[in-house]
């Protein structure tokens, strides 16, 4: 690990001034993902911005009608929020799946939004990695790339964002509070992260100034048919090999409205509104699911170890519709068993 | 029955306190003054050579003493010989810092000492290292048809043996066969302890060092011969071992690190290995079975063949036992087996709980399940009616075999006979149910060992040697054996492990200890026993004056007739009217080879297992496990039963998670960290029930123990793999089963 000297910021424009002062200085909210890259000398901040003391952990209404979750807010504090259990299900369930207690008692709301990618090439300095280092080449291309990415992926770089909570919010079309110099902007979920493109080193479209400072729900009400399914290598304590956030508002069994987003398969938290919308007036069916399923994966593309995920893809989100519609948001006893 | 009869009891772990309170110290806890800290840097490359090191960077820094590598190592041992310790297998063992050539990904290289670990860690990773990299090899599949037959390398190796009756004949005559590859790949053993060593330097090259080890002597032999070190100058101390299975028989790269800036900085120094380091020495190597079995019209094995290839590094030739088991654990009269080594640039495999069975048992436990559908028979009747009473390897009998009793009694307890044999059959709402079932046969070994006992004049026995305990029970269970051969309480019993100073013993290994050390506490009992009783003979007025050995019986603090329990003399008395502050004796056991030569020495096991996979979405889930161990005696049922339950969680590691996954591209393993290296959580763990059908056995050793540390293992993986087959209908034959194998 690199020297770094630290900074403890007591207010948000103070913290934004200090970070535009060199891409070097990075700020730091529960440390879960940055020590460890520190640790591994994949980051290698010279100052540190301790922002843990700004007064951006509360969970409170917002002026729409929806909920404002802090940035500072722990990822614990949000799963078990009376307000998000009652309103939001979907985002504790999410939450509920990833990490470990442990963790997530000091992960924070932003430091979720920015976690970096798992790939096992990202985090060993002995391999040629784009993400790490531009330009040097993409090492799971052509090696192992079982957990990556097959939606949305590039000839720079098919990595994958990690985050369970981070579907749930795309699924309930969240927006983020930013700040910068320049004062406050409302980003969608969707275009927070981005696609890997020909510069994967960019993970999302915070610009370097600025600084998470809530996260919005809106008021919409997906709490009664919903599901987060996540599926991976062990039942607790490991990354989504493929995750599903389904949300629904049934007329009967008419589809009024649904949403659908994926983890574990793209650089971003991957949102379909086109397949949404072929879920509008549509009878909640294993039909309908299925047909929804397969434009989701329609042009996904599978690698040496991970074409698998195209068809896993498909079945879990007709089981993830399937449990939203039954309200039953887990059938299997085994899932997501780790709250 | 006294109170002081312990074996066989469920005695607390006596060390439970120390651990819980966190006053049990390991290798890399001992806090001596003046300690500096070694990082050590790996090679990014798995074949090649150094061509150059600037370390002027790193040594400017401030608090940096020293970076050892090749270019500055002192004139070490020469010879190979110096660098093989007691396990080492046939070859020229690797030597840390020895010279510019890479053989592996993950060498290490080079060592920073500094101050502090963070600025050693922080130097490590700024340590400019120029390579040359060569053509690698790391896979396998490359091999196929290069295999060879390694030698005698290694204690416990037993090539197989040659061929029985006419297996190939058989096999294409027989009414029903199967031929079929079976592949687990690289496994890493990652105890939750990681590697380290303290050295503490005494001053003129004298040492203290506190290692990481299953077997201290073994570590201490190793550093005396490469740095020329005696015996007082290199005392070793490994009190406790924070898991091993296996990763500790060796001694592994930072005891030379540690020992090696030790003696060239004539300071106390610390070097440990990170998570991700655990990853850079031994594993479970990557191997390819091919078993052919076949059977006559009325369910009998007519022919077995099982043949091994695994991994080697180019340097050694690690070899274990794979296939020999194939040709005991079932009465067949024509059996074939073979077993190859192929050479790559990897390290050099290592042994790994239950080395080659629980690889051949997979093999064969699978196998045996597909013979049993292919000829239409329930899997467990199929290998009660192809029982083996002998062992055909060494046609011998058996010192005492009650698998039998484990199928039957495992079986009952599991609800076998609710099976629908037929695949796809049994449901549980969404879920696909499967019942499998399999088993498994270990060595029943052991080795010479030692042990000394000092009673005090205050009632207290101090029982020491220099085994170890690796979370085991060792010294619960020593405790035990010493407090029921003198008819003292527990609590007034100390047995001591892990020190050179103590009398020898053998690595903790091969599931031996209860068997060896336990043998040699009993001996170095009766020893002092004897010395007490004459003691006590020449105490005034002594009840036991006339009194042969045979007559007496230490119980309850006591020395007393056996015949006439109120004649008595108090223990402790005895050791006061001794005139001296304590009594001591120390004693050797040894296999008794006279009483065993003619039989084989096994334990057994039998597991069923029940799994729920869900058919969509390939989810599997191990929901509840018997296994049924016969494993001679007991000596404390609750170490034993934590040795199996440990044995059934690696096993569902074994056939669900665990793979270190290699690209070749680099020669590299690739998730080399915890996070990315699966093993079970809590959530995947469910019912586990263990049983014990207990054995009477004075051949295997005269506490009638066959170590327990092992077996339970055996077959785990293959039952899982047969459950699921049952379950879903596909037979996978390649080890981990994660949910794509499946889909
Ligand atoms: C072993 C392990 C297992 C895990 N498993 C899962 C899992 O299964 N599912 C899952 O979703 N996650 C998982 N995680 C990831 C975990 O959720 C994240 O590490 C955590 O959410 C990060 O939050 P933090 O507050 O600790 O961030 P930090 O580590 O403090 O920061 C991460 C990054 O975000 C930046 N940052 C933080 N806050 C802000 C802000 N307000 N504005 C701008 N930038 C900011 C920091 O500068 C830093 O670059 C796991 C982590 C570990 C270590
Ligand atoms: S997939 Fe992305 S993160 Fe992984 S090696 Fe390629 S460039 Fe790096």
């Amino acid at each position: 690990m690199n020297s770094f000297t630290y900074t403890r910021a007591e207010a948000v424009e103070a913290a934004v001034r200090e970070k535009s002062a060199s891409d070097q200085v990075k700020f730091i909210a529960g440390g879960t993902n940055l020590l460890d890259l520190m640790k591994e000398n994949i980051e290698r901040p010279t100052r540190l911005i301790d922002i843990n003391h700004l007064p951006l952990t509360q969970i409170e209404a917002s002026p729409e009608g929806g909920l404002r979750l802090g940035a500072l807010a722990t990822n614990a504090d949000t799963a078990w929020h009376p307000e998000v259990e009652k309103r939001y299900p979907l985002l504790s369930q999410a939450i509920l799946a990833g990490a470990s207690p442990q963790l997530r008692n000091m992960a924070t709301n932003g430091g979720n939004l920015f976690q970096r990618t798992r790939c096992y090439y990202f985090y060993d300095l002995a391999t040629p990695c784009n993400k790490r280092e531009p330009g040097s080449g993409c090492s799971a291309i052509g090696g192992y790339n079982r957990i990556l990415g097959i939606l949305g992926t590039s000839e720079s770089c098919i990595a994958t964002h990690p985050s369970d909570m981070c579907v749930a919010l795309a699924a309930l079309a969240a927006t983020v509070r930013v700040t910068g110099q320049n004062g406050e902007r409302v980003v969608k979920f969707e275009d927070f992260h981005r696609l890997p493109g020909d510069t994967p080193q960019f993970d999302n479209t915070l610009q370097p100034d600025e600084i998470v400072t809530a996260i919005d729900l809106p008021a919409e009400d997906f709490s009664r048919n919903f599901s987060y399914l996540k599926l991976r290598d062990r039942t607790s304590y490991a990354f989504a090999l493929v995750s599903v956030a389904a949300a629904l508002q049934l007329d009967g069994n008419t589809i009024r409205e649904g949403r659908l987003a994926l983890g574990g398969v793209a650089h971003k938290p991957w949102r379909d509104q086109e397949a949404e919308n072929m879920l509008r007036g549509q009878p909640a069916t294993e039909d309908t699911f299925r047909r929804v399923a397969a434009k989701v994966v329609e042009n996904a593309r599978g690698y040496s170890h991970n074409t698998f995920k195209i068809e896993l893809a498909k079945r879990a989100i007709v089981r993830a519709l399937k449990q939203a519609t039954e309200g039953q948001p887990v059938t299997e006893a085994f899932q997501n068993s780790n709250p | 029955m006294s109170q002081t009869n312990y074996i066989g009891k469920a005695l607390n772990r006596v060390d439970g306190p120390a651990k819980v309170a966190g006053t049990a110290k390991y290798a890399a806890e001992f806090n001596v003054p003046g300690l500096a800290y070694g990082y050590i840097v790996n090679s990014p490359i798995a074949k090649g050579k150094i061509t150059r090191i600037d370390a002027a960077e790193v040594l400017a820094l401030p608090g940096v003493h020293r970076v050892f590598s090749h270019e500055n190592v002192p004139m070490l041992a020469i010879l190979d010989r110096s660098y093989k310790d007691d396990v080492a297998p046939g070859g020229s063992p690797f030597r840390p810092l020895h010279d510019a050539e890479i053989k592996f990904s993950l060498q290490p290289v080079a060592l920073v000492v500094a101050d502090t670990i963070e600025l050693a860690r922080y130097a490590a990773s700024i340590l400019k290292i120029e390579y040359e990299a060569a053509p690698h090899e790391t896979d396998i599949e490359t091999k196929r048809t290069k295999g060879f037959e390694p030698g005698r390398g290694k204690t416990g190796f037993t090539p197989p043996p040659p061929p029985r009756g006419n297996p190939d004949r058989e096999l294409k005559n027989a009414v029903h066969s199967i031929d079929q590859e079976y592949v687990h790949g690289t496994q890493h053993h990652n105890p939750m302890e990681m590697f380290g060593t303290t050295v503490e330097y005494l001053g003129e090259g004298k040492l203290n060092v506190y290692d990481k080890t299953q077997g201290a002597l073994n570590s201490q032999q190793y550093i005396r011969k490469v740095f020329g070190l005696s015996k007082e100058e290199a005392r070793v101390i490994s009190k406790y071992t924070g898991g091993g299975f296996g990763s500790g028989l060796r001694p592994q790269h930072q005891l030379f690190m540690a020992v090696l800036a030790a003696l060239e900085l004539k300071q106390s120094v610390r070097v440990t290995m990170t998570r991700q380091q655990m990853f850079s020495f031994g594993h479970r190597p990557h191997t390819l079975q091919t078993v052919k079995l076949g059977t006559n019209a009325d369910g009998t094995l007519a022919a077995v063949q099982h043949h091994a290839l695994h991994e080697t590094s180019q340097f050694e030739d690690y070899t274990e036992n794979v296939v020999n088991w194939s040709g005991m654990l079932y009465q067949c009269a024509n059996v074939k087996l073979g077993y190859q080594l192929a050479k790559l640039d990897v390290y050099t495999p290592q042994d790994m709980r239950a080395p080659g069975a629980a690889t051949g048992s997979f093999a064969l436990e699978v196998a045996m399940d597909e013979m049993a559908y292919a000829a239409g028979l329930d899997p467990l009747d199929f290998r009660i009616r192809n029982y083996a009473d002998r062992d055909q390897n060494l046609d011998k009998p058996f010192s005492s075999k009650k698998l039998r009793e484990c199928y039957h009694e495992g079986a009952a307890k599991f609800g076998w006979e609710k099976r629908n044999p037929a695949p796809r059959s049994m449901r549980q709402g969404n879920m696909l149910v499967g019942y499998g079932m399999a088993g498994g046969v270990w060595d029943a070994s052991q080795q010479k060992a030692g042990a000394k006992v000092s009673l005090s004049a205050d009632g207290m026995l101090t029982v020491q040697s220099a085994t170890n305990d690796i979370g085991t029970g060792t010294y619960t269970i020593m405790t035990q054996v010493a407090a029921e051969y003198l008819g003292l309480p527990v609590e007034a019993v100390d047995f001591q492990l892990g020190d050179t100073e103590f009398p020898a013993a053998p690595v903790q290994g091969g599931s031996w200890t209860a068997a060896s050390i336990g043998t040699a506490v009993k001996n170095a009992c009766e020893a002092l026993g004897e010395k007490l009783l004459k003691q006590a003979q020449k105490m005034k007025g002594s009840p036991l004056e006339d009194a042969k050995f045979e007559d007496v019986e230490f119980v309850n603090g006591q020395l007393r007739l056996r015949l006439d329990p109120g004649q008595a003399v108090v223990i402790r008395d005895i050791v006061q009217a001794s005139g001296e502050t304590k009594m001591e004796a120390d004693a050797t056991a040894a296999p008794n080879l006279l009483k065993q030569q003619g039989y084989s020495l096994h334990a057994h096991n039998a597991v069923f297992v029940e799994v729920q996979v869900d058919e969509d979405l390939g989810t599997i889930h191990v929901t509840r496990v018997v296994n049924a161990v016969a494993a001679g005696r007991i000596i404390n049922p609750n170490t034993a039963r934590s040795q199996v339950l440990g044995s059934v969680v690696w096993g569902i590691s074994m056939a669900l998670m665990e793979e270190t996954v290699m690209d070749h591209q680099f020669g590299r393993y690739m998730n080399h960290n915890y996070a990315e290296y699966h093993i079970p959580v809590n959530a995947d763990i469910h019912d586990i029930d263990v049983l014990f059908v207990e054995e009477e056995d004075d051949i295997v050793n005269p506490l009638g123990v066959k170590g327990i540390g092992e077996v339970g293992l055996l077959g785990v993986a293959a039952a899982i793999t047969n459950a699921v087959y049952h379950a879903t209908g596909r037979r996978v034959r390649e080890l981990p089963i994660m949910l794509d194998k499946l889909l």
